[in-house]
C-alpha cells in the first residue's frame, strides 16, 4: 500500500487483483454449476403437465440433461472458451444477450441511485458532524437510522399504496418514462443513504477533531472551507468503501425492489432464472456481476489513490 | 512523590446498576432496549398464550380494518385475509423472526469469529485459504443458496438459519481478522510474548477480550440485517413457508390485498422497522458503552456533549 | 502601565470531564512584548498549553469554558471580539506551531498548497502567495523549494516538517508566534537546529515568541523570561537565568533538581569473567533497509549498558532482537554461553523468565482489561514453578511496595493510574519473573522529568538489591549519564562508539558522539549561553 511504484506497479497491482478475483470466480462458477443442478430437472417446469414421456425425453436429450454432470460441465467449459455462454431455456436466446440487456437496466439504476445517495449523504452527514449533538445532528441521525432500518420490500409496498394506488401520481411498474424511475430509485435510495450518512458523520467527527483541523483553525481558515476542503477529503476514505459495498449490492441485483416494481434488471432476472432452473443465465449473471464488481473495486482503489497521496499501488 | 495520587476510583454499586444508569443516560437507547425486551417477551411467551387465537380463522372478519374495537382488543390492528387477528399473529410471529435471526447471528459469529482469529493470528497459508473461502461465500448468490437448500432439504426454520448463517460468515471473518491483525501488534501482546505466554493464552486472554466488544456491536447490527434478509427471502417465497410464520412472510401474504387492505402488510413491516431501529440505536450506544475511553460520556449522567 | 503586545489577565478555564469539572487553569496572568521570548514551563497536566489555546480560540465549548479573565492583544480584549474578528487575527497576527508536525499538517494536500492557503485566507493574491511561499521554504532551509512545494507532508523528515510548519506560520508576518512543544518529538541534533532557526527568524522579524515546553534545556537555550506552571496555576515567573539560579517556589526547585545529567557519574566497574549476555555480529534487514549492521555487545552480571541513538539508529531493533521479539537475520546472542537464536521454543520458554522487558509506553504495554493483580501474577500463571498460588497475593503486595505503590492498588485497572505509576506496574511485572536482565526500551522517555528521575532511581535501587543487569535504550544522553556503567552510541545500524560512561561524557572520541553531546541542552541558561557563544565563534571561523 505505501510503496510508490509508478505505472508498472499499478499494472502488477491490477494483475494480482485480477488473478485473485479470477481464482475466486472459477471456484464460484464450478460450485454454482454443480450445486444448481441439485435443485432438480427443469424439464417439468418447461413442458406442459400432459407432455408425453417421449417429449420429456426429447427435451432432456436436446439440452443435454441426460449426460453425466461431469460431461455437461466439460461441454459448458468448452463452449465458454469460445465465449459461448449457453442458451436461455426460458427465452430461447443466447444467455449472455439476456443478461447484458438486464444488466444495462440495473447499471443505470445503480448509477442514478448511488449518485443521489452520495451527494445527499455527504452534505447532510458533514453538516451533522460539525455540531455534534445539535438539533440538526439529532434529526439527521434519527432519520438516517430509520432509513437504515427499513426493509426495502416494505418501503416499496407502502410507496406503491401511497403514490400509485391512492394518489395516482406515479406508475406502479415498468420502465417506460422517467416517472417510472422515481419509485424504484427512491426506495433503493433510503437504506444506503442511512448507512452512508452514518459513516460520513462518524468519519467527519474524527477528522474534525484531528490535529490538522486544529492547524487550519489556527490559520484562520473559514469554517465551511475547514469542513469541505480540509475535512471532507480526509473523511472520504472510509466512506468510499461503504459506497462501494452499497453499489455492489445494487449491481448484484436489487432483487426485491426490481421484483416489486417489475423492473427488468439483473436481480429480477436472477430470481426468475433460479426459480425456473435457467442454469446458463444464472451462471452468466454471476460472471457479469463478478466482472462489474471487479471493475468497480478497481475504480474505488483508484479513488483512494486520488484522494490520499500516501496510497500508491 | 507526585505520581502516587490516583484518579478517582470506581463508584460503589453493582455492575448491573452501572450499566443501567449508562443506558438511562441515552434515552433513545433506553427505549430501544425496552422495546427489544418487549419483543423478546413476545417471542418467548407469545406462541404459548396466543397461538390458538392467531390461527383461528374467522371468515366474517376477513380483512377487518384496524382501530375497530367491536370485535375485541385483539383485533385492534385489524385482521388478515382469513379473519385472523393481526395483533396476535404479529406477537406469535415474533418467535420465529427472532429465533431465525438470533440463531443465524450466533452461528455465523461463532464460526466466522473463530476462522477470523485463526486467519489473523497464524501467519501460515491457512489464513490465505480462509480468506479465499470467505470471498467465495461472499460472492455466492444467497438466493441460489436459499433455493438449493429449500429444494434439497425440508423447508424448515433450521434450514433458513443455515442459509442465513452461511451468508453472514464473511462479515465476522473479515472484521475479526482485521482486528486481530491490529491487536496482535500492540505492546501488551508483545509484553506477554516476552513473558513466555503460549499462543493459546495470547489469543484467549489478551486478544479476544479486546476485540469482543467490536464483535458484540457488529452482531447487534447484524441481527437487524439478518432479520431484513430473512424477511426478504420469505417475501420472495424462498424463505419460511406457511403455516410457519414470520413478519416478513406476513408482509408478503398481505401484498395481494394492498389496494383494499393496506394494514395486512403495514403492521408486520412496522414491527420489523421498530425492531431493527432499536437494534441500531442499541448498537450505537454499545459502541460507546463498551469502549473504556468513551464510556465517561454516558457515566456523566445524560449530558450529551460532543 | 505600558501596553504589552499580548497580555493574559486572570484567565480561568474549566473543562467538563469524566471526573467532573476540572479547572484547567486558574487566574493565570502573563504578558509578552515585541521581540521577546517567553517560555511557559510545566509538566503534563500543568495547564501550560491552555492559555495558548484560549488565545487561538481553539478551546471547544463545551466541554471547555472560559470562566474569567481577559486576553488583550494590542490593548483589545480578544474574548470580547466576535468569531470573524478572531478568525482574521489567527494566522495573520498570531500564528501557532505544534508538537507533532506530521499530525498537524493536512496529509492529503501538498505543502505548497498549505502554505499558500495561509496567505490567500488572509487576502494575499495567489501568485504573490506562491512567490512568498518559495522564499519562505528557502529561508527555513528546505532543499529544492520548487520541488518541495508539490510534495506531501509524509515525504519529509521530522525536522523538515517542523520547518514547513514554521514557514507556514510566518507566511503572513505575524506579530506573535506561539510554539507548543515545537521540538519535543525531534532528535536532539535536529532540535538544536530548529531552535536556532526560530531564534534567527525572531531577530529578523521582531515578533514576540511564546514557547510552551516541559524542557528546562529549551528554556535555557531560547527564553528571555519564564513562567512556571503547576496544577493550572503559575507558581513562579521571572528572567530565565534568575529563576534557574534562584528558584523561589519548591516546585521549581524540584523541577530543576530532577533535570538529568547533573549527578555523579558511576565509576566504571571492572569487567571480568563471563558476560551474562553477549551479542555477536547481529544483522537485521527490513526489506531493503539494513537496520542492524553487525552489532557486538556484552553485558556483565549486575551491569547497566546504555544504548543511545537518534531515530533510525536501530537501537529499538536491537532491543527487540535481544529478546527474540524480532529474530535477527544473522549473528548470535549468547546467554551464559548458549545461543538464544538456535534454541527451540521449549528451551526458549525456560529462559524467558531470565530476560524481561519494560516498554516505552506503559499505557500500551499493560493490557487495559486486566487488573494490576492479574497483570503481575500472570508471570506465575505462565511459569507456575516460580511461586505457589497461595503466595500470589502476598507477593504482589510486596512487589507493589517495592516499586513505590500501595498494596491495596492491586484491584485497580491501568487506566486508573498516572503514567509514572503505570511504568512502576510494568516494572513490578518484570520483577515478578525474577529476571537476570531487564531490557528497558525508552522506558522513561514518555514520562515527565520529575517522574523520570524517580523511575530511574527506582531502577537503580532494584539493580543493587537484586543484582540485575539492564540494557537501557534511550535517545537522550543526559538521562543515562547518572545511571549507566557503559554507553554504546549507535548511528544508522552501527555502533560508532562504546566505552565506560565517564569516557563517553568526558572524552568522546567519535564526532557523532561529540555532536550528540553538544546538541543536548543543559538546563543552566549560563552554560547554554556559553555553548552558544562557542558555536558562533566556530561558525565565524568557518565563514572567515
Amino acid at each position: 500500500m505505501k510503496f510508490s511504484l509508478g505505472r508498472s506497479g499499478m499494472k502488477s497491482f491490477i494483475g494480482k487483483r485480477a488473478i485473485a478475483s479470477g481464482v475466486s470466480l472459477v471456484g464460484l462458477v464450478v460450485l454454482v454449476f454443480f450445486l444448481s443442478r441439485l435443485t432438480g430437472d427443469p424439464t417439468d417446469l418447461y413442458l406442459p403437465l400432459d407432455a408425453s414421456v417421449e417429449m420429456r425425453e426429447q427435451f432432456r436429450q436436446m439440452h443435454g440433461f441426460n449426460d453425466p454432470l461431469i460431461v455437461q460441465f466439460g461441454r459448458y467449459v468448452a463452449d465458454l472458451v469460445q465465449l459461448d455462454f449457453g442458451h436461455s431455456l426460458r427465452q430461447a436466446r443466447p444467455a449472455m444477450e439476456v443478461v447484458l440487456e438486464a444488466f444495462s437496466w440495473t447499471f443505470r439504476l445503480a448509477v442514478i441511485t448511488m449518485s443521489c445517495v452520495t451527494v445527499a449523504a455527504i452534505v447532510i452527514g458533514s453538516l451533522a458532524a460539525f455540531r455534534v449533538g445539535g438539533i440538526f445532528d439529532r434529526i439527521a441521525t434519527f432519520f438516517s437510522l430509520i432509513g437504515a432500518s427499513a426493509p426495502d420490500f416494505w418501503l416499496a409496498i407502502v410507496a406503491i399504496v401511497i403514490f400509485a394506488v391512492n394518489l395516482h401520481w406515479l406508475p406502479t411498474s415498468g420502465t417506460g418514462t422517467a416517472l417510472h424511475w422515481i419509485l424504484p430509485v427512491s426506495v433503493l435510495f433510503i437504506r444506503p443513504f442511512g448507512l452512508i450518512l452514518q459513516v460520513v458523520r462518524g468519519s467527519m467527527i474524527n477528522v474534525l477533531s484531528s490535529a490538522y483541523v486544529k492547524t487550519a483553525r489556527a490559520k484562520g481558515v473559514r469554517t465551511p472551507r475547514i469542513i469541505f476542503v480540509h475535512g471532507l477529503r480526509n473523511a472520504m476514505l472510509p466512506v468510499i468503501t461503504v459506497i462501494g459495498d452499497q453499489a455492489a449490492a445494487i449491481l448484484n441485483g436489487a432483487v426485491v425492489v426490481e421484483t416489486v416494481f417489475g423492473f427488468p434488471g439483473i436481480g429480477k432476472l436472477m430470481i426468475d432464472s433460479i426459480l425456473l432452473r435457467d442454469f446458463a443465465v444464472v451462471l452468466a449473471v454471476i460472471m457479469v456481476s463478478a466482472l462489474a464488481i471487479f471493475l468497480m473495486n478497481l475504480l474505488i482503489d483508484l479513488a483512494y489513490a486520488l484522494l490520499d497521496p500516501r496510497i500508491r499501488y | 512523590m507526585t505520581d502516587t495520587q490516583t484518579l478517582s476510583g470506581r463508584k460503589p454499586g453493582g455492575a448491573l446498576a452501572r450499566w443501567f444508569s449508562m443506558l438511562w443516560a441515552d434515552k433513545f437507547a433506553f427505549f430501544a432496549a425496552l422495546f427489544l425486551l418487549l419483543a423478546l417477551l413476545c417471542a418467548l411467551f407469545g406462541p404459548l398464550l396466543l397461538e390458538a387465537v392467531a390461527t383461528k380463522q374467522n371468515l366474517r372478519g376477513r380483512n377487518a380494518p384496524p382501530f375497530d374495537l367491536a370485535r375485541g382488543w385483539i383485533y385492534i390492528l385489524g385482521a388478515d385475509a382469513l379473519g385472523r387477528p393481526l395483533l396476535a399473529r404479529i406477537v406469535v410471529a415474533a418467535q420465529n423472526t427472532m429465533l431465525v435471526a438470533g440463531a443465524a447471528v450466533l452461528a455465523s459469529s461463532l464460526v466466522g469469529g473463530t476462522l477470523g482469529l485463526v486467519a489473523g493470528y497464524s501467519r501460515r497459508s491457512a489464513s490465505q485459504w480462509i480468506m479465499r473461502l470467505g470471498d467465495v461465500i461472499m460472492s455466492f448468490p444467497s438466493l441460489l443458496l436459499a433455493v438449493i437448500v429449500l429444494y434439497m432439504l425440508e423447508p424448515s426454520v433450521a434450514n433458513i438459519v443455515l442459509v442465513l448463517a452461511v451468508t453472514r460468515i464473511p462479515i465476522y471473518l473479515r472484521t475479526t481478522r482485521a482486528e486481530v491483525l491490529e491487536v496482535r501488534e500492540r505492546m501488551f501482546v508483545q509484553a506477554a510474548t516476552v513473558m513466555g505466554a503460549s499462543h493459546r493464552r495470547i489469543v484467549f486472554r489478551h486478544i479476544l477480550p479486546v476485540i469482543l466488544p467490536t464483535l458484540v456491536t457488529i452482531a447487534t447490527l447484524d441481527f437487524a440485517f439478518v432479520m431484513l434478509a430473512e424477511s426478504s427471502l420469505s417475501f420472495l417465497g424462498i424463505g419460511i413457508q406457511a403455516p410457519e410464520i414470520t413478519w416478513g412472510l406476513m408482509v408478503s401474504q398481505g401484498r395481494p390485498y394492498l389496494t383494499n387492505a393496506w394494514w395486512l402488510s403495514f403492521w408486520p413491516g412496522l414491527a420489523i422497522i421498530l425492531t431493527t431501529l432499536s437494534l441500531n440505536l442499541l448498537s450505537n450506544w454499545m459502541r460507546i458503552a463498551l469502549d473504556p475511553t468513551q464510556r465517561w460520556r454516558l457515566e456523566m449522567g445524560g449530558r450529551r456533549n460532543g | 502601565m505600558a501596553e504589552h503586545l499580548l497580555e493574559v489577565r486572570g484567565l480561568s478555564v474549566e473543562f467538563h470531564t469524566a471526573a467532573g469539572t476540572v479547572n484547567a487553569v486558574q487566574d493565570v496572568s502573563w504578558h509578552l512584548d515585541r521581540g521577546e521570548t517567553l517560555a511557559i514551563l510545566g509538566e503534563s497536566g500543568s495547564g501550560k498549553s491552555v492559555s495558548a489555546s484560549a488565545i487561538m480560540n481553539l478551546i471547544d465549548m463545551p466541554p471547555g469554558r472560559i470562566t474569567a479573565g481577559a486576553i488583550l492583544f494590542n490593548g483589545r480584549d480578544m474574548l470580547a471580539m466576535d468569531a470573524e474578528e478572531r478568525r482574521a487575527i489567527n494566522g495573520a497576527k498570531i500564528a501557532m506551531i505544534f508538537q507533532d508536525p506530521l499530525a498537524h499538517l493536512n496529509p492529503v494536500y501538498a505543502v505548497g498548497w498549505q502554505i499558500c492557503e495561509m496567505m490567500t485566507t488572509h487576502g494575499t493574491p495567489g501568485a504573490e502567495a506562491r512567490r512568498r511561499a518559495l522564499d519562505l521554504l528557502e529561508r527555513v532551509g528546505i532543499p529544492q523549494p520548487e520541488a518541495a512545494m508539490r510534495k506531501y507532508p509524509f515525504q519529509f523528515s521530522g525536522g523538515q516538517r517542523q520547518r514547513l510548519m514554521i514557514a507556514m506560520a510566518l507566511a503572513c508576518k505575524p506579530d506573535i508566534l506561539i510554539a507548543d512543544e515545537p521540538t519535543t518529538a525531534l532528535d536532539v541534533t535536529v532540535q538544536a537546529q530548529v531552535l536556532e532557526l526560530l531564534k534567527a527568524l525572531q531577530q529578523e522579524t521582531g515578533m514576540g515568541l511564546l514557547l510552551i515546553t516541559h524542557d528546562l534545556g529549551v528554556v535555557a537555550e531560547i527564553a528571555d523570561r519564564v513562567v512556571v506552571m503547576n496544577g493550572g496555576s503559575i507558581v513562579e515567573t521571572g528572567k530565565a537565568a534568575a529563576v534557574y539560579r534562584n528558584p523561589q517556589h519548591p516546585y521549581t526547585r524540584k523541577l530543576i533538581d530532577a533535570a538529568p545529567g547533573k549527578g555523579a557519574m558511576p565509576e566504571g566497574r571492572e569487567r571480568r569473567g563471563e558476560p551474562l549476555v553477549k551479542a555477536v555480529g547481529l544483522h537485521k534487514h527490513y526489506g531493503l533497509f539494513h537496520a542492524l549492521k553487525g552489532i557486538d555487545l556484552a553485558i556483565m552480571p549486575g551491569e547497566t549498558v546504555a544504548v543511545v541513538g537518534e531515530s533510525g539508529s536501530g537501537k529499538s531493533t536491537l532491543a527487540r532482537a535481544m529478546l527474540r521479539l524480532d529474530d535477527p537475520d544473522g549473528g548470535e546472542i549468547l546467554y551464559r554461553g548458549r545461543d538464544l537464536l538456535a534454541m527451540t521454543p521449549r528451551e526458549l520458554f525456560g529462559l524467558r523468565r531470565d530476560l524481561q522487558m519494560v516498554f516505552q509506553d506503559p499505557t500500551q504495554s499493560l493490557n487495559p482489561r486486566m487488573t494490576v493483580f492479574q497483570l503481575i501474577s500472570e508471570a506465575w500463571v505462565i511459569h507456575p514453578d516460580i511461586l505457589p498460588k497461595a503466595r500470589w497475593r502476598e507477593k504482589v503486595a510486596e512487589l507493589l511496595v517495592k516499586v513505590g505503590l500501595k498494596p491495596d492498588m492491586a484491584g485497580r485497572y491501568p487506566h486508573q493510574f498516572s503514567g509514572g505509576q503505570r511504568q512502576r506496574i510494568a516494572i513490578a511485572r518484570a520483577l515478578a519473573m525474577e529476571p537476570k536482565l531487564i531490557v528497558c526500551d525508552e522506558a522513561v522517555s514518555a514520562l515527565d522529568v520529575s517522574i523520570q528521575a524517580q523511575v530511574i532511581a527506582l531502577l537503580d535501587g532494584l539493580r543493587r538489591e537484586f543484582g540485575l543487569s539492564y540494557l537501557f535504550i534511550a535517545h537522550d544522553l543526559p538521562v543515562v549519564r547518572d545511571f549507566a556503567d557503559r554507553v554504546i552510541v549507535m548511528k544508522a545500524g552501527e555502533i560508532v562508539e562504546e566505552g565506560p560512561v565517564r569516557q563517553i561524557f568526558d572524552a568522546p572520541q567519535h564526532p557523532y558522539t561529540r555532536a550528540l553531546l553538544a546538541a543536548s541542552l543543559d538546563p543552566d541558561p549560563d552554560i547554554q549561553a556559553a555553548r552558544r557563544a562557542a558555536r558562533n565563534l566556530e561558525e565565524g571561523r568557518v565563514t572567515a
